[in-house]
């Protein structure tokens, strides 16, 4: 006679409850103005980045240092204050998961402004909870990126005794720990804002495109007037910004010179490659100069 | 008008007349020359193009600058454009002070910033037949941004 087979009830696997956190504890030291509250097409990046997040997890909060509670751009928010003595963002990561072992947490930095829906869906999607953290691939170096990932529970004893061992550097924990890559949909999506010139760049490729396209006149010199091979062309165009108008021109116009290494003036008057432009706006690329 | 851009030889003496000042008791004038060699390569002539209205604007503003950080009593700068030839003067810049001194350094400041920040370019032609617009044709394209979070790599 043979006993009933044991029945085990299989307990219903708990996902563990996703949870988001932004990590705006950093210095911003290279920015020299706080990152958390840049501002892209009139919002802070900060609040930016938790509205987007908030469409995928259960809650979000922010991460600060102690003496960042009161500071009003993240007051706003939920925060979890670093419990875990140190600096930088592992001190984030551990002391969310002081605050909640049991969840998964997204984490994001809040310098990201091409941060998307489609970005975060993807990461969510490609979610392999077996591994210590789901992680995108560099589009610039190949390494995982620890700063747009989600970190599972069973990170927590592994990433602890990272930090005991006096290691801070997310990302090499997670090149150690074999965390799941996930390649990034666009390769841009991930690029970061840390001084003035790249927050002026990320600006002037957010501006809205306009709903018309407008007119605008464009003169060459020197070199662009050679490559061009005009001294100006009147054109239609939906390039919000001089950067965008740029990269539209280069494109048709096969320039030589990267836009770093070029000025612009607008209506004869040095310009900042984010303006957003109006019809009928007078445009000129400087290259280097060599007056003297 | 402090700075001018012209395309005939520059008028040196009319530049001069322009810095007299009873107060002064030094002139500084600096000529830029044009030279028969750069960068290793026989040089035959030049031309100088002008973006003219942002180049007199950013010009005035490094006169005016220079009137306001040193104490000066006249400056004026006067840039070519066009075609030159070997040993033609491009630029003339010329200061009258009290004293030598801040004469010296106001007109090392006007010539400095001028070649920085006034939309000015030169093309060489060379003795090979070869020709270049000098600082841009052998710029190298700018390197893309790698993953650069602000913490160090460490551990």
């Amino acid at each position: 006679m043979t006993a009933d087979p044991v029945v085990t009830a299989t307990p219903a696997v708990e996902r563990p409850g996703l949870q988001g956190l932004v990590l705006a504890g950093g210095s911003s030291s290279r920015m020299r103005e706080d990152k958390a509250a840049l501002a892209y097409a009139g919002r802070r990046q900060l609040d930016r980045a938790c509205e987007l997040l908030s469409r995928h997890v259960a809650r979000v909060f922010v991460s600060v240092r102690p003496e960042q509670e009161q500071e009003p751009t993240r007051a706003r928010h939920s925060l979890i204050v670093d419990t875990v003595p140190g600096q930088g963002p592992i001190i984030g990561i551990l002391s969310a998961f002081a605050a909640n072992p049991d969840a998964a947490w997204l984490v994001l930095a809040c310098d990201l402004p091409f941060l998307s829906d489609a970005t975060l869906g993807h990461l969510i999607a490609s979610r392999q909870q077996a591994a210590v953290a789901t992680a995108y691939r560099s589009a610039h170096d190949g390494l995982p990126e620890p700063l747009c990932a989600i970190w599972e529970p069973r990170a927590l004893a592994a990433l602890s005794a990272f930090h005991a061992e006096g290691r801070s550097c997310p990302r090499k924990f997670l090149i150690r720990s074999a965390a799941a890559l996930v390649e990034p949909l666009d390769p841009r999506a991930l690029d970061n804002v840390n001084t003035p010139e790249e927050y002026a760049e990320a600006r002037s490729l957010l501006v809205p495109p306009p709903i018309q396209p407008m007119e605008l006149k464009i003169r060459y010199f020197a070199v662009m007037r050679e490559q061009a091979g005009r001294s100006e062309e009147t054109i239609e165009t939906r390039a919000a910004t001089p950067a965008a108008l740029y990269a539209e021109l280069a494109a048709r116009h096969r320039f030589s010179l990267a836009r770093e290494q070029l000025k612009v003036a607008v209506n004869s008057e040095f310009s900042d490659w984010a303006r957003p432009l109006a019809p009928g706006d007078a445009i000129v690329f400087i290259p280097p100069v060599a007056g003297g | 008008m402090r700075f001018l851009l012209t395309d005939i030889p520059i008028d040196t003496a009319r530049g001069r007349r322009e810095l007299l000042d009873r107060g002064a008791g030094a002139c500084v004038s600096f000529e830029g020359w044009v030279r028969d060699v750069n960068d290793g390569l026989d040089v035959v002539r030049l031309e100088y193009e002008a973006f003219q209205e942002l180049a007199v604007r950013e010009g005035e503003r490094i006169v005016a600058e220079a009137l306001a950080r040193f104490p000066i009593k006249q400056a004026l700068c006067i840039h070519r454009v066009g075609a030159l030839d070997i040993g033609e003067m491009a630029v003339w810049v010329g200061v009258s002070a009290a004293h030598r001194g801040e004469a010296f350094d106001a007109c090392r400041y006007v010539i400095d910033e001028v070649k920085h920040r006034v939309p000015i370019w030169k093309k060489e032609y060379y003795r090979s037949g070869d020709s270049g617009w000098v600082n841009c044709e052998r710029c190298a394209a700018a390197p893309s941004r790698a993953h650069d979070h602000e913490h160090p790599h460490v551990a």
